[in-house]
């Protein structure tokens, strides 16, 4: 196991990269630390798999340096960084058995026949492979495969880290569920270092104790699951993270506060100067209808049984609030009032105040 | 369970495909196997012989030099096209823009007519004119097609080997280009070297492809007549006279309609015999 450190880290695909767009990871300084488990969410392309390539070798980084415990290794091959990876679709080797298919890693490296057998049993036991050992492993269904590819990470003693890569993408619905407390399961046993790499909030959210956000090369949040929903450093993670995202509406600064639409809003941060793009951002959990505040046109409301969704618009932008089931909601138009303690100012998308 | 329409009216559609088949396979066939159990001394008259052409033809010293040749043939021409054909398809490049290039280059030799190439080896290999004989003499080997059954041989060996080693590319290329890069990477994650990513990942995911160039080649070079025919002609003396161009000989040359069609059936039934065996066992492997 291991501390990853990223130093200065920025790749492109390009051979002669110009601007900053030509680069998939603009400019990555990051530590994981030993035995954590992580995930790194963002959107489809927003460079989070040219991110764990890179960990695991199989890209090299156009600048930059990653360190295991302290140890250059960017210029190292995978095999050598004692890295396990499992992919998005389950990789496994064909015309081996279960068993062979955990013992592979472990043969290429030389390792004993009975400390083999020792391991591959040990972990077949813990991902209730056990019962199917002398099984082909092309016959079994994808659930079971990609357990074998996790398994075979696992098996290894020397491993680093084990990355997963939208390891639930081929998996049933009823059965990502299970794989993924399995999972969880797992690294309370084995206390590897883990990075999960999705774009699903909720697999994000549930597996790791820290989740790092990405948005268009850039890491624009590291926090627990509670501060990413709580305190969004962005707007992007407000929007990505919750259902529905957290409005952000555009806002004017008058005289160090916010005003919209002419009326002012009580922020948890102080507005400071105007700079930029300034937006005031809320989670729908946080906006109430009241009778006085910002005036909106309710557009729909949508019940999801636990509570109703309420769509509404003012100048042009949508506002979603949260409200009870038993609240009544008025027709046409209303007013919004947002919870001063979780409503925050946003300048060029970055929260004022914040460590950006 | 849902009750199926039963429409017999179905059939009409299935007649027209029935005759065709009918008129291109099974008349001729049949026409085949009543050649193979009569005698005929004249024209029209005709004796029941049951199954005395068959026995001769096995007996026949000549038929069992013409399939030992030919077994012969089949199996060196399958040893190196099939090994050697894989290997190609791995050195060929997975993308950019040489893919293209490759493909058609590979491609070019089997594009040449069957005549063509018999021609173009006969003059090629020629030891007093052609660039290949010429050279090889020159380099102080004696070599000569015409009058040597080893040079023979090797020539008839190189010259399908040079024209159908391709189709075993192609098809093998197809097969590797089907493997995710994920697999590679996997591999290299797992430590696996050269040899085990060909064993493990290449040659299992390769398997379906293989199975048919396999048989494609067999079937192919078991039933080859042409090329050989125009390069050698069967000689010197008999020595590359393989089933087909003894079969042309026994039927047209000599007029033997029973014996050449037993024999033609014969040489059906164990093209059929071996293409099944190679199928059954290649699949079988596949699941067990």
């Amino acid at each position: 196991m291991a501390t990853i450190g990223l130093k200065n880290l920025r790749h492109s695909y390009m051979p002669k990269p110009l601007a900053p767009e030509d680069y998939a990871l603009k400019e990555i300084d990051l530590e994981w630390q030993d035995g954590g488990a992580y995930a790194l969410l963002g959107p489809s392309g927003c460079g989070k798999s040219t991110l764990l390539n890179i960990i695991s070798g199989l890209v090299t980084p156009s600048e930059g340096r990653i360190e295991f415990d302290g140890h250059d290794v960017t210029a190292l091959p995978p095999d050598q960084r004692n890295i396990a990876q499992v992919f998005q679709f389950p990789v496994i080797y064909d015309t081996m058995t279960v068993y062979d298919n955990l013992a592979f890693p472990l043969r290429n490296r030389g390792v004993g026949k009975a400390e083999i057998d020792a391991r591959v049993r040990e972990i077949t036991a813990m991902l209730e492979l056990d019962d199917m050992l002398t099984r082909r492993a092309s016959g079994l269904p994808p659930d079971a495969k990609q357990k074998i590819s996790m398994g075979r990470g696992l098996v290894r003693n020397d491993v680093n880290v084990i990355m997963f890569d939208e390891p639930l993408t081929v998996i049933d619905p009823h059965l990502k569920w299970k794989l993924r407390s399995k999972l969880k399961e797992l690294h309370h046993k084995v206390r590897a270092t883990m990075i999960y790499v999705t774009h699903d909030q909720t697999e994000a959210l549930t597996f790791a104790d820290q989740v790092v956000v990405m948005d268009d090369g850039v890491i624009v949040q590291i926090g627990t699951p509670v501060d990413l929903f709580e305190r969004p450093a962005h707007t992007f993670v407000g929007h990505f993270i919750g259902s529905p995202g957290m409005n952000v509406i555009p806002c004017q600064i008058e005289n160090g506060r916010a005003v919209v639409d002419g009326v002012p809003v009580a922020t948890e941060n102080a507005p400071g100067e105007k700079s930029g793009r300034m937006e005031v951002g809320v989670r729908p959990e946080f906006v109430t209808l009241a009778a006085e505040g910002i005036p909106a046109r309710i557009i729909r409301v949508a019940d999801t049984g636990r509570h109703r969704i309420v769509e509404t618009e003012l100048s042009g932008v949508k506002v979603h609030a949260v409200i009870g089931e038993g609240a009544s909601i008025p027709e046409g138009s209303a007013h919004l009032a947002f919870d001063p303690a979780r409503t925050r100012v946003y300048a060029d998308g970055w929260l004022v105040g914040g460590s950006h | 369970m849902a009750t199926k329409t039963h429409n017999e009216r179905a059939w009409w559609f299935v007649l027209p495909v029935v005759l065709l088949v009918a008129f291109n396979a099974l008349v001729p066939l049949m026409t085949v196997v009543n050649y193979s159990v009569q005698e005929s001394f004249s024209q029209g008259v005709w004796f029941w012989s049951g199954v005395d052409w068959f026995e001769d033809t096995l007996n026949s010293s000549r038929f069992q030099a013409a399939l030992g040749r030919q077994l012969m043939f089949t199996g060196v021409i399958l040893a190196i096209e099939i090994p050697l054909g894989i290997a190609i398809a791995l050195t060929m490049p997975k993308s950019g823009p040489w893919v293209p290039v490759c493909l058609v280059l590979m491609a070019l030799p089997l594009l040449i007519p069957w005549n063509v190439v018999g021609a173009m080896w006969n003059i090629f290999a020629l030891p007093d004119i052609g660039l290949l004989g010429y050279t090889v003499n020159a380099l102080g080997i004696d070599y000569d097609y015409t009058q040597q059954p080893i040079s023979a041989w090797i020539t008839v060996i190189a010259m399908d080997v040079w024209h159908w080693t391709s189709l075993v590319v192609l098809l093998a290329y197809a097969g590797l280009a089907s493997i995710p890069d994920a697999y590679y990477q996997a591999a290299k994650i797992d430590g696996a070297g050269r040899w085990a990513v060909f064993r493990h990942i290449e040659l299992p995911k390769m398997n379906r492809v293989l199975t048919i160039a396999i048989l494609l080649r067999f079937m192919d070079s078991f039933m080859i007549y042409t090329e050989p025919f125009v390069l050698t002609g069967g000689g010197p003396g008999n020595s590359t006279t393989f089933l087909s161009i003894d079969l042309v000989k026994k039927a047209l040359g000599e007029f033997d309609l029973g014996p050449a069609a037993a024999m033609s059936l014969i040489y059906f039934l164990i093209t059929l015999l071996v293409s099944w065996l190679f199928y059954t066992l290649m699949t079988r492997q596949e699941e067990g």
